[in-house]
């Protein structure tokens, strides 16, 4: 393992200089990097990538790496937002995920994007640890822009329980995932299921996934992850026999369904993601919150398995309080 | 009178309703101007134009033909909790539209805007600078739309019309969407954020009763307005802090500088240093000058357009901002990866309204 610095942020009146670092493992061939946050909030995103560079570290030190196997692993690069729990840059609000692929001379936060994307280029593969726009928390996924530059199919090695689907939106191409893939790196977000707390077991998962990816390409010792195991095993996702690949199942973002609530008030919530549920199920209740009145009850329009659901106590009307995977919709 | 155009429950005892001030003269249905701002929440210029706006066509009710929809505030949240984007959601609320009815609420409420002010004869969306920059006033138009666009905004008394490249994330624009819609829109720019010039919220009132008179809402003759500058007559320098610290100016916004002329300096207040002197890199004029003192390393300190004449002092467009922005992308999946790298790389964050 070799700690480098890859730049330094000097940014910010009266704060002190905040180096970046990378972890570099393996050979100097660019074959894996890892990005964990940019966002001041993603704290599962950064211990995601803490995990990496232990299991890493230990991973080289047995030998285990294949001869061309070069890793770098990014744990942090929003330390001036998260030292002062801001998500974004504290002086302008903006957004370094909106700024990709940077501008070297260009406003603050395109220089950051700038200096991040330089050193993640030139990678043959690459995973960006995200977070997402909404509050809420996921079945943990690996997510493809399809963007054409690359087999969707690929996010089948990760072997998590899904490979989302998502076309691109306009507001999509100034992000690290998309300015990745046309850099000519084949790009993944992996999604575990929270981002300002830890969660231990989906954070495994999450780390698990990208050793299990290179195992699949040959270049680590093969093992299918025990937490992806245990995870797939407990929805009733595996049979009595261990598949020889995995059996992650791929969904296109647009099959999904959102289901709305009406009202506003306090969400107790009934289900969680990856919870399976059937036409009609009461998945949650919006309550009043002088009263505790029932002011609307949240059903399962079909039968299937929740993929998102909305994180907060409160909640307004006419949000997404659940995603779901309907059953017939659920690819191979 | 005051219309709800949309609304959404929030969650404790409130509503978010997105209202407009319906102004109706003789001839109600024949003619629709709609005037909107507020998408950004720290941007109020727009909000002496809508108050003032109501009281002049009251007073011209007479002469009004058609109706005129002032929409104050798109994002009365942001608003009124002087944040610029929308509160509890990521996104920029100009980076949503045309929204949608099956996503989340400010997409739902997104979509409601759209719907409401599709069909309108023209839309035009104020906005001020953000709270770092003060700008001149100015219209910024999309070049997909430049042809169509152009005449009109040259009625509106505005300093400048800057015709800006076409980058896919400026494609959710409320402009965007609504002139993809068939209803033309202008992007209006000046001022700064979280205050207001009444001496530009003025000048665009005048332009805007010069553009109703030319679209046949006024039943008299409108007034007289400035022959802007448009984009291609100039170009523009721009001037970054390269370190961080306290911006002093040394010449004011609007001024004519000449090359190698100290715009300001970059203190340091711990040790009493001066960080970096900023000097203009052309003969120009400063229309766009840092409002906000603390600066990062980058923050845009100027912008200087050059190429004009000395004895010219008017305004013209980012000629280098254009020509960046020219290369970049103009679909969100497809093209070559080289010329997609090309088109990514080039874009420069110029007209990012």
């Amino acid at each position: 393992m070799r700690k480098v610095k890859l730049f330094t942020i000097d940014a910010l009146p009266y704060r002190q200089p905040i180096p970046v670092y990378g972890y570099r493992f393996g050979s100097r061939k660019k074959t894996l990097a890892v990005m964990g946050a940019i966002r001041g909030d993603e704290v599962q995103q950064m211990y995601v990538a803490a995990r990496l560079v232990r299991k890493f570290s230990e991973l080289e030190k047995q030998g285990a790496f294949a001869p061309d196997l070069g890793v770098l692993v990014v744990p942090c690069a929003g330390q001036f937002s998260m030292n002062v729990s801001k998500r974004f840059w504290p002086l302008d609000n903006t957004d370094i995920n909106r700024m990709f692929p940077g501008y070297s001379e260009g406003e603050t936060t395109q220089r950051l994007a700038d200096r991040i994307f330089r050193a993640l280029q030139g990678y043959r593969w690459g995973v960006h640890l995200a977070s997402f726009y909404l509050p809420g928390d996921f079945v943990p996924h690996v997510r493809i822009m399809d963007t054409g530059y690359q087999p969707n199919e690929e996010g089948l090695d990760f072997g998590l329980p899904y490979l989302m689907i998502r076309k691109p939106h306009p507001y999509d191409t100034t992000t690290l995932n998309y300015n990745w893939q046309v850099w000519e790196t084949r790009t993944f977000s992996i999604y575990s299921r929270t981002t300002d707390y830890i969660d231990e077991e989906s954070a495994e998962m999450a780390a698990d996934s990208v050793l299990y990816f290179l195992a699949k390409k040959g270049m680590l010792p093969y093992k299918l992850p025990e937490g992806v195991r245990r995870f797939l095993s407990e929805k009733g996702l595996l049979g009595s026999e261990l598949p020889e690949g995995s059996r992650t199942k791929t969904v296109k973002e647009e099959n999904l369904v959102n289901i709305h609530n009406k009202a506003g008030g306090i969400l107790i919530r009934y289900h969680h993601p990856a919870d399976f549920v059937r036409e009609g199920n009461l998945l949650a209740e919006i309550i009043d919150p002088y009263t505790t009145d029932v002011r609307e009850k949240i059903r399962a329009p079909k039968d299937g398995t929740l993929f998102f659901a909305h994180h907060g106590q409160l909640i307004a009307g006419r949000s997404i309080v659940f995603r779901l995977i309907p059953k017939e919709r659920v690819g191979k | 009178m005051i219309e709800t155009v949309i609304k959404a429950p929030l969650p404790v005892g409130e509503a978010l309703a997105i209202q407009k001030n319906r102004i109706a003269g003789r001839d109600a249905a024949t003619r629709r101007l709609a005037i909107v701002t507020g998408t950004h929440g720290d941007e109020l210029e727009g909000q002496y134009v809508a108050w003032q706006l109501a009281r002049v066509l009251e007073e011209k009710k007479d002469a009004l033909r058609g109706t005129v929809d002032i929409y104050p505030a798109l994002n009365p949240l942001g608003i009124s909790t002087i944040y610029r984007g929308l509160p509890g959601f990521d996104l920029d609320m100009n980076r949503i539209f045309p929204g949608s009815r099956n996503e989340t609420m400010y997409e739902y409420i997104a979509n409601g805007i759209i719907r409401d002010i599709k069909g309108a004869d023209l839309c035009i969306d104020i906005h001020a600078s953000n709270i770092f920059l003060r700008e001149i006033p100015q219209v910024r138009i999309n070049e997909k739309t430049a042809k169509q666009l152009v005449p009109l905004a040259k009625l509106l008394n505005m300093d400048f019309i800057w015709v800006h490249s076409a980058a896919t994330v400026l494609e959710s624009t409320l402009a965007y969407s609504l002139n993809m819609l068939d209803t033309k829109t202008l992007v209006v720019e000046m001022g700064v954020g979280m205050r207001i010039t009444q001496s530009y919220g003025d000048q665009l009132i005048t332009g805007i009763l010069s553009v109703m008179a030319h679209l046949g809402m006024l039943a008299e003759p409108g007034p007289a307005v400035k022959q802007p500058v448009v984009s291609t007559d100039g170009s523009v320098s721009f001037l970054n802090a390269g370190a961080s610290g306290f911006f002093m100016p040394q010449v004011k916004h609007g001024d004519y500088v000449k090359k190698g002329q100290l715009v300001g300096l970059i203190a340091d207040s711990l040790d009493g240093g001066t960080k970096e002197t900023l000097c203009s890199p052309v003969d120009g004029l400063v229309f766009t000058l840092r409002e906000y003192p603390v600066v990062n390393e980058g923050s845009l300190i100027a912008r200087i357009l050059g190429g004009i004449g000395t004895n010219k002092k008017k305004t013209a467009v980012p000629e280098t901002e254009q020509a960046d922005e020219k290369k970049s992308a103009s679909s969100v999946k497809g093209g070559s990866t080289a010329k997609r790298k090309a088109g990514l790389a080039a874009k420069r964050g110029g007209a990012k309204r």
